[in-house]
């Protein structure tokens, strides 16, 4: 029972931080506004560890995060080699192909008004599609080392982009193309001066969309068959081992990586992008 | 109203075209392998005649000099691309030959799957929608907890489904609801950032109006707020059922389950059986249309009705 006053108290405590902190007069800068949430998180944990730790509950259903972080720093070497199977050579390389692909199509089908039109709606409608069902397909034909993720990465992120990017070539107003026009620009010059910058924003939004889709990828395909390293083999291996330290460990990684490669996609955004509304 | 746009639906076929005319073309590459094995133990001569000189070639080649197992290739019982009519007839024959109870029937295997994302997808709405009202009216629970919700949504939360099934094994939850909370985890953050965003879409003009009217907080939220964050809700909700629908088929693979999606393309793929698998993935490919568009209707049903549909 003490295990739910401590952690009733650690909650009071953080969310009566967190009351102040909000409503204060300093509660809108950066410093403040970045303290807000980890306080929260670090309440959070708290809460996690006392409870898990007073209430004896068994590690094989939720260890308590020192347990976690003891795996994690004792494990780098082995979390590093899954790390650079599934996201550098799987969601990577995967990302890189399926990105190429999708402005290789949305460039051609440029050219036609008629695929354009055609393109947007089926694109939008494969993106709903759970295209991870296709792994076991391309572990079939591909083997089960990293080629196999990397087209199933590259097939999951094609859609969004595709459709982002072909939505942005639109995005210019006639008055804009007939400028060009004037200025006696043909189809390469309007696209490389006017209609790609324009169509920046919407491709770094498809772009922003994919790196999540492409660690989901690149993980669950593993489900279906892998070598003896990456994160998704040992998330499903360890979990049939019961060491569930391992598996969070492995989640761990997963969220720093995904917030990574997110943060780095919206960095890029933010510096070729920096005459939009959205980013002044 | 149905408005069927023929301008729209042309180019849309034609696309599709084109997707099948390339999946029908790459069948004979693809199978060239396998059908020039079956022609050789058959009575047919194939060149070159032993078949690890034909591994070192490509389909292509195999094809071009041996234009007999062109039509075998479509033919293969265990083909490594089936082509789509042999996908369209294991579909036709697994859901309108047999009984929907039977446990070869794709319908059984559908109802599973569709079951616990249904389930899951409401859970994770409800909640997502209760949260994202708590964010708007409480400035704590925004500063809080909206960075994470935000930041979940660049996590591969998907990696948590098989420990979320073992871990509720372990206290005795097993069946349908494990998926469910798969599925409720996943639409739960697109909807809280959708919903939130929704609920602050009336600008100051809007909320200082009602506040010359002397309306109180509840009236603002059901008056104002609510209505105007539904176009946001339903855009949040088409992407929170196709998450729902990931969720719940990723959360039948680790466990072994016998039924559903997900166990459908696990059994084909370990039994090598591929038509199992395509039919599975296709099955999935078209409940999850069916999903996204019946919220579609009824987004614009919705908004007809609250005069903020498309004209």
């Amino acid at each position: 029972m003490m295990g739910f006053v401590y952690a009733g108290l650690i909650w009071a405590v953080g969310w009566y931080i967190n009351a102040r902190l909000a409503h204060s007069s300093a509660s809108d800068t950066r410093l403040v506004s970045l303290l807000i949430p980890t306080i929260f998180g670090v309440t959070i944990i708290a809460m996690w560890q006392v409870l898990v730790t007073l209430l004896e509950v068994s590690p094989i259903i939720l260890p308590p995060p020192s347990m976690i972080a003891a795996r994690f720093s004792q494990s780098l070497p082995l979390l590093w080699a899954d790390f650079e199977q599934t996201i550098l050579k799987g969601a990577f390389t995967g990302y890189i192909v399926g990105m190429i692909a999708a402005f290789a199509v949305a460039l051609l089908a440029d050219r036609s008004p008629f695929l354009t039109k055609g393109i947007l709606p089926v694109g939008a409608f494969m993106a709903a599609l759970p295209i991870v069902g296709t792994a076991p397909i391309f572990v079939k034909w591909l083997g089960s080392d990293w080629q196999s993720k990397a087209a199933v990465v590259a097939v999951m992120v094609f859609f969004p982009i595709l459709v982002n990017t072909v939505a942005g070539l639109k995005d210019t107003s006639t008055m804009q193309r007939d400028l060009m026009r004037t200025y006696g620009a043909g189809y390469w010059p309007t696209l490389f001066k006017l209609r790609l910058p324009a169509a920046l924003p919407f491709i770094f939004n498809g772009l922003k969309i994919a790196t999540t889709l492409a660690l989901i990828g690149a993980i669950v395909a593993e489900f279906f068959g892998s070598p003896t390293v990456g994160m998704g083999f040992r998330i499903s291996t360890s979990v049939g081992q019961l060491a569930l330290d391992m598996v969070w460990a492995e989640i761990v990684v997963a969220a720093l990586a995904g917030s990574a490669f997110y943060g780095a996609m919206a960095f890029l955004e933010k510096r070729v992008t920096f005459w939009h509304p959205s980013q002044r | 109203m149905w408005m069927i746009d023929l301008r729209g639906i042309i180019p849309a076929a034609t696309v599709v075209g084109c997707i099948l005319l390339i999946w029908t073309l790459a069948v004979i590459p693809m199978n060239a392998h396998l059908a020039a094995d079956m022609a050789a133990r058959g009575d047919v001569v194939v060149t070159p005649h032993s078949p690890q000189d034909r591994k070192a070639m490509t389909g292509v080649t195999i094809a071009v000099k041996n234009p007999v197992i062109i039509a075998m290739t479509y033919s293969l019982d265990r083909p490594r691309l089936p082509s789509p009519h042999q996908v369209a007839v294991e579909m036709h024959n697994t859901i309108f030959t047999v009984a929907p109870t039977s446990r070869r029937s794709l319908v059984h295997h559908a109802w599973v799957t569709l079951s616990a994302t249904l389930l899951g997808f409401v859970i994770g709405t409800t909640l997502g929608v209760l949260l994202a009202v708590g964010i708007v009216y409480n400035r704590t629970m925004d500063k809080s907890v909206m960075p994470w919700a935000i930041t979940s949504q660049t996590i591969p939360i998907l990696a948590l489904a098989p420990m979320i099934i073992v871990m509720l094994g372990a206290i005795g939850i097993q069946g349908l609801l494990p998926k469910s909370i798969i599925s409720a985890y996943l639409s739960f953050f697109p909807v809280v950032v959708g919903m939130v965003k929704g609920l602050r879409s009336p600008d100051a003009m809007q909320l200082d109006l009602l506040r010359t009217y002397n309306a109180n907080a509840p009236q603002g939220f059901w008056k104002l707020r609510l209505p105007a964050s539904m176009p946001y809700l339903f855009t949040s909700l088409k992407i929170g059922i196709s998450a729902a629908l990931v969720g719940a088929i990723v959360g039948e693979l680790p466990t072994g389950a016998r039924a559903g999606f997900g166990a459908r393309m696990l059994v084909g793929d370990q039994y090598g059986q591929p038509m199992v698998t395509w039919a599975a993935l296709f099955g999935a490919a078209i409940t999850a249309a069916l999903l996204v568009g019946l919220i579609s209707f009824i987004e614009r049903r919705t908004l007809n009705r609250m005069g903020m549909g498309a004209a």
